[in-house]
């Protein structure tokens, strides 16, 4: 064809995607005019195998199931990738044509896998092959508090004082003098204290 | 079918929007894909490779959503009753009920002492077609779903309302 085209390259695709998504519009449109329409209670309920649902379907779910996902889309990828590589890689003609395909494409994969299966070590190390972790770490922290103050602390007796109402609370006529300690100087003033030990 | 024929002499097809829905209807009775006893079995060798419903648009579906045609094939308990039920409430209209055997025509062998058993299961849900035997050899289910295309000729879904139209 020596005529210029009307349309580019770029716009031929541009017309398919419009005529796609038209078709889908054009389709569901004359579904929705055409297709009869009696909705009831008991036909939008939901499917499940004639069963009735217990429950909602918002519930807690346990992020772990994340973790497995990854690790079989680990395998899953890696068969992905596997499968085609296969085809090609033992061909007889290929490796007449230039010896080093075969080890070239063999360590590829290599490479390829060896990837894959750090990730697997580092799940496996992570013990996240396990559902109930066999690896786990309580945390712990150094607090030089013996237990035995605790111990006293826990069996003073607790006394309920009585309640008095001249003593108890902060008496009314206190507000008015903070106004004049507030302009002094702040309450807490900062202490650094250096290594060395002498103070600033 | 006469769409068929008229597609066959000229390529041009004048048709009534009633015919050419129905005619779609009819060439993809989309089953309910579940079966409940022995019935079963001759309903699956009737959609595998040897009587091979599936050239008559006939293939099985997971979900009730996508389901026309509910085939009963099997005892129907009355615990399965209610399931049964539900699953026909939740297929979309227009929607057919295929009886398939003895069981599901009238309770079958257990018609004098199956307890469990009910009677038909047109005391539940509307039937269409009967499939009489035990159990039906696929082609009298294959027969079963030709005479349902027959009832699907005759109906008028446009305008929300399903009419029948005895010819």
């Amino acid at each position: 064809m020596d005529e210029p085209a009307q349309i580019t390259e770029f716009g031929k695709i541009l017309l398919l995607g419009v005529m796609g998504v038209l078709m889908v519009l054009v389709t569901l449109f004359l579904g929705k005019i055409i297709s009869p329409k009696k909705p009831t209670p008991e036909k939008l309920s939901t499917y499940e195998c004639g069963e009735e649902t217990i429950g909602s379907s918002w519930i807690a779910f346990n992020p772990r199931f994340y973790v497995i996902a990854l690790v079989f889309l680990l395998f899953d990828v890696e068969m992905i990738f596997i499968f085609p590589w296969a085809t090609v890689f033992g061909r007889a003609e290929l490796i007449a044509a230039d010896t080093r395909w075969g080890w070239f494409t063999l360590t590829e994969m290599a490479v390829f896998i060896g990837i894959l299966v750090v990730g697997l070590i580092y799940v496996w190390r992570k013990g996240d092959l396990e559902w109930i972790k066999s690896r786990t770490v309580l945390p712990r922290v150094s607090v030089n508090i013996p237990k035995a103050a605790y111990d006293k602390l826990n069996r003073e007796p607790y006394h309920v004082r009585k309640f008095n109402p001249l003593i108890a609370g902060p008496s009314k006529d206190t507000p008015s003098k903070p106004a004049a300690d507030a302009v002094k100087k702040p309450a807490f003033k900062p202490m650094f204290r250096k290594p060395g030990g002498t103070s600033s | 079918m006469s769409i068929n024929k008229q597609l066959e002499s000229n390529g041009v097809v004048i048709a009534k929007l009633d015919d050419l829905l129905n005619w779609a209807r009819l060439s993809s009775m989309w089953p309910m894909s579940f079966g409940i006893a022995c019935c079963a079995i001759e309903m699956m060798g009737s959609m595998a490779s040897t009587y091979d419903l599936d050239r008559f648009g006939v293939f099985p579906r997971p979900s009730p959503r996508q389901s026309d045609v509910m085939i009963i094939a099997g005892t129907v308990t009355f615990k399965m009753a209610d399931r049964i039920r539900r699953l026909y409430e939740q297929m979309p209209d227009p929607k057919y009920v295929i009886s398939m055997g003895s069981c599901s025509n009238c309770g079958g062998p257990y018609w004098q002492h199956g307890y469990h058993v009910v009677k038909g299961v047109d005391r539940i849900i509307p039937v269409d077609v009967y499939v009489q035997g035990c159990p039906p050899r696929p082609e009298a289910l294959i027969g079963a779903f030709l005479s349902l295309q027959k009832k699907i000729e005759t109906e008028h879904i446009v305008g929300d309302k399903l009419q029948t139209t005895r010819a």
